[in-house]
């Protein structure tokens, strides 16, 4: 399996579209690989038939097993060495029967007789375990990787199977209520990229924020009423993407990157915005705001945070972001502080949209429609003025759009 | 004189030589102490020389078979004192062996009547010293008697004298129908003596399963040994050359049997009344050793395996409990007891008889939910190739894993046949893994193939 992406390291087969035996044209999508940020369709550089699947559906793989091969349809391939994943030196998908035959040592002999079985089904390989206490997990749903072996070099045998029992809640506490429970959760790859990623960002750009408050209504009734001629309805956050896109043209350093000897100003506004997943978070990336109009921003929204909701987003689609909004004000949250996405110079924190009185110049009191704008701040790249400079045009530009087109 | 040792291993039979091996292998510093020759009763007067009679008696049973053939045999000047000879050159082959296994290791044998003085002190017949961290305890047993058929060995006889015979009787009767007696029926029978075999328990080898004992009877039946069941010896009037020895079966029937001899094979008696054990701490239960876990006595350094143990008294159980209690004595991690399912049993006349774990019987008392398969001896080639048709493998599993609960193989080879079903049964191995291993043709393993297939319901040549 070759690497999908610069960090993958790993993947789990999701699903395998094809089947042994079918013709394999170069290009075609061979199977649904699951990494820790998405699922991705692992296309064919090969042509020929899928002689063998070696890795089944739901098996882990690293990057560099063999998943298939994929030779000459018809092709004798019984002279391979064994069906088990293993690691090997070069990242091939092609078997290569001419090597093969020619290698018939003792330690391939050895090979090919290892017992297959323990790649099977739900186990993981490398678990040793006797065929007796296979079966009898098996039948009772509990997962090997818990039971602790006592049988030879730490087989797991019959009797570790009879007497397992799951982790047990803590009898010394008070009766809590049943939702409570001490657990320790392992750490998804997901949860630990991100755990790097925004500690990384937060240790070395050192962050300040800046707010400002803006009055929606404008913004709103014009929203309204092209949702009500148009088909598709435009959400707000397509709006909010243009009109910091429009800002982000005026404002360039805002739209950089810090790299330590030189900062990089970006030709193109890519922003990228903030998706919760049941199990984290990601960011995919709308490129080209500034040339988009609003409802093609929206198109692409949706598409993405489609995508981002199944875990399926393309490594290119959750990449190469110049700046990143983040809106929690659906979850009724009115202000917050986001931590910038790394490399980028800021990042935009969106609260709810709220009804509040507001004093106007006149010093008369009306109900306007507010929502509060964050901007967290790299200061090696941004001084407090540029990000000010910045925060205040976009609101004017949110308050004014017009004012956005000058 | 005082010396010390790591381990004092008192008796050189299979448990005693073999644990000081061990012990040698491990870095320990080993002595044996032995009234008799190395080897024990195993090597001497047991196992071996009786395997070589048995050997010797099917070579004799083919000469009907030959002189079908048309090879002209004249048996008459057969003599059974150089049957006897061969065995004992197998026995001292084998107990010179001991010797040099115990040479080559550094072990110093020392001959002599060891009792203990306490707990790490050994005496030597009542003078020598020896002190050692460790000491192993494996002094076996010898013939039970029974009362009123006490051993003149002469004309009633124990297992000992049975081997020691130069000539044979014209007619024996047996007392025990377990394995040694029904080794000795086949012996005794192959060789023309006319043979009775009296059991009290309902059927001979009462140790196995019920079916591989009605085949075993079914071919001593053949054969012309007379079987008596669930009776035994009540009275005996001994003349210069006769025993009248009266036999009453459970209905009271009596039946009077006038024979040369009477061989006595009741079981044995571990040989621990004059060890000194009561000089550290020790006491016997029914004249059996305690033990705990590593074959541990309850004084602390002081050990006890084999046949002094109220384990099956078998060589290879001594064997592997002194190697359990010595590779703790050395501080390795050994299992702590000797899981009695994972003992085989073998019997050497023919047809043989081997098996492990439970019998249907006991499956049927235990209450586990089981099922049983069987597959016939002459459902392979082999067996009927070589003219040994007669014989089964039988399979007790558990009903819902198909976890292997007993295996029963009566039939040619059968003691060496049954390992490849006690590894399966020893590391867990299922059914399907020997069902569907290629199993070289023809040989007789294809018979328990054969049954694991009948397990999985697809039995082939049935």
């Amino acid at each position: 399996m070759l690497a999908l992406s610069p960090t993958m390291e790993s993947g789990k087969i999701a699903q395998w579209s094809k089947k042994e035996g079918d013709p394999i044209e170069s290009g075609d999508v061979l199977c649904q690989v699951e990494t820790d940020k998405t699922t991705m369709d692992y296309e064919s550089t090969s042509e020929g038939a899928l002689l063998k699947i070696i890795a089944p559906e739901g098996s882990e793989v690293n990057v560099g097993d063999n998943i298939a091969i994929i030779g000459e349809k018809g092709e004798d391939i019984s002279e391979l060495p064994s069906e088990t994943v293993q690691p090997e030196s070069e990242k091939k998908e092609i078997a290569e029967p001419e090597q093969a035959t020619h290698q018939k040592n003792p330690q391939e002999k050895s090979i090919l007789t290892a017992q297959p079985a323990e790649s099977e089904g739900n186990f993981p390989r490398g678990v040793p375990v006797s065929p007796l206490a296979r079966k009898m997990a098996a039948d009772k749903g509990i997962d090997l990787h818990s039971v602790k072996g006592s049988g030879p070099r730490g087989r797991i045998v019959k009797k570790d199977v009879e007497g397992y029992s799951p982790p047990q809640p803590n009898l010394h506490a008070p009766p809590r209520g049943a939702a409570l429970r001490d657990e320790i959760i392992p750490v998804s790859e997901k949860r630990r990229v991100i755990a790097q990623r925004l500690s990384n960002s937060f240790y070395s750009a050192p962050h300040y924020s800046l707010s400002v408050e803006v009055v929606l209504e404008t913004l709103l009734s014009a929203r309204t009423r092209i949702n009500k001629s148009s088909g598709e309805k435009i959400s707000l956050n397509a709006f909010i993407v243009k009109f910091t896109a429009q800002t982000l043209v005026n404002h360039p350093m805002v739209n950089s990157s810090w790299e330590y000897e030189t900062i990089h100003r970006y030709g193109t506004v890519d922003i990228a915005l903030a998706v919760a997943q049941p199990d984290g978070l990601i960011t995919p990336v709308v490129h080209d705001c500034e040339t988009k109009g609003i409802r093609q921003i929206d198109h692409d929204l949706k598409e993405l945070i489609g995508k981002a909701r199944e875990n399926r987003l393309a490594p290119e689609e959750y990449s190469g972001g110049t700046f990143t909004i983040s809106n929690l004000g659906s979850m009724g949250i009115r202000e917050f502080t986001a931590i910038i996405n790394p490399p980028q110079a800021a990042i935009l924190a969106v609260g709810e949209i709220v009804k509040k009185p507001l004093v106007d110049e006149n010093n008369d009191l009306a109900v306007h429609n507010t929502m509060m704008l964050t901007l967290s701040c790299d200061h090696r790249i941004l001084d407090g003025a540029v990000s000010a400079a910045f925060l205040s045009d976009l609101k004017k530009f949110l308050e004014y759009p017009i004012e956005a087109l000058l | 004189m005082n010396e010390k040792y790591d381990l004092i291993v008192i008796g050189a039979g299979p448990g005693g030589y073999v644990g000081a091996i061990r012990a040698a292998q491990r870095g320990l510093k080993a002595a044996v102490i032995e009234k008799d020759k190395p080897g024990g009763v195993c090597l001497n007067i047991g196992c071996i020389p009786s395997k070589s009679l048995i050997h010797e008696s099917n070579n004799f049973r083919l000469i009907p078979s030959l002189k079908e053939l048309g090879v002209k045999i004249d048996a008459e000047e057969f003599d059974y004192r150089k049957v006897f000879e061969r065995s004992r050159k197998a026995a001292d082959t084998l107990s010179k062996g001991v010797d040099y296994l115990l040479k080559k290791n550094g072990i110093e044998l020392i001959k002599g009547i060891a009792t203990l003085k306490d707990s790490s002190t050994v005496l030597i017949d009542g003078d020598r010293e020896l002190t050692a961290r460790n000491i192993l305890l494996a002094t076996g047993s010898h013939p039970r008697q029974i009362p009123g058929f006490e051993f003149d060995h002469k004309q009633i006889l124990s297992s000992d004298d049975a081997l020691m015979l130069t000539k044979l009787p014209k007619s024996i009767c047996i007392l025990g129908g377990g394995a040694i007696g029904v080794e000795f029926a086949h012996i005794f029978n192959a060789f023309g003596v006319d043979v009775h075999i009296v059991e009290m328990l309902g059927h001979l080898v009462p140790l196995e399963d019920d079916d591989i004992a009605a085949e075993l009877q079914k071919s001593f039946s053949k054969r012309g040994i007379h079987i008596h069941t669930l009776s035994k010896a009540t009275t005996l009037k001994k003349t210069k050359t006769r025993c009248k020895i009266t036999i009453e079966n459970v209905e009271k029937n009596q039946e009077t049997l006038s024979v040369d001899q009477v061989l006595v094979v009741v079981g044995r008696v571990p040989n621990t009344g004059k060890l000194g054990l009561e000089n550290s701490g020790i006491q016997t239960d029914k004249g059996f050793i305690p033990v705990g876990d590593y074959y541990q006595t309850c004084s602390t350094g002081v050990f006890a395996v084999g046949d002094v143990v109220a384990s099956p008294m078998l060589a290879h159980v001594a064997s592997k409990e002194a190697q359990i209690a010595v590779e703790f004595m050395a501080g390795d991690n050994p299992q702590k007891w000797l899981d009695s399912n994972h003992i085989p049993s073998a019997v050497y006349c023919e047809p043989q008889i081997a098996s492990f774990g439970l019998t249907e019987k006991q499956a049927k008392e235990s209450g586990i939910p089981f099922k049983k398969a069987t597959f016939p001896y002459r459902g392979v080639g082999k067996s009927v190739a070589v003219g040994s048709p007669e014989g089964m493998v039988k399979i007790i599993f558990d009903d819902k894993y198909k976890e292997i609960l007993g295996c029963h193989l009566v039939g040619a080879d059968a003691t060496e046949i049954i390992h490849e079903l006690l590894l399966a049964k020893k590391s867990e191995l299922l059914p399907e893994d020997i069902a569907s291993m290629v199993h070289a043709h023809p040989t007789l393993s294809e018979a328990v193939m054969e049954s694991m297939r009948a397990v999985e319901g697809w039995a082939v040549h049935v």
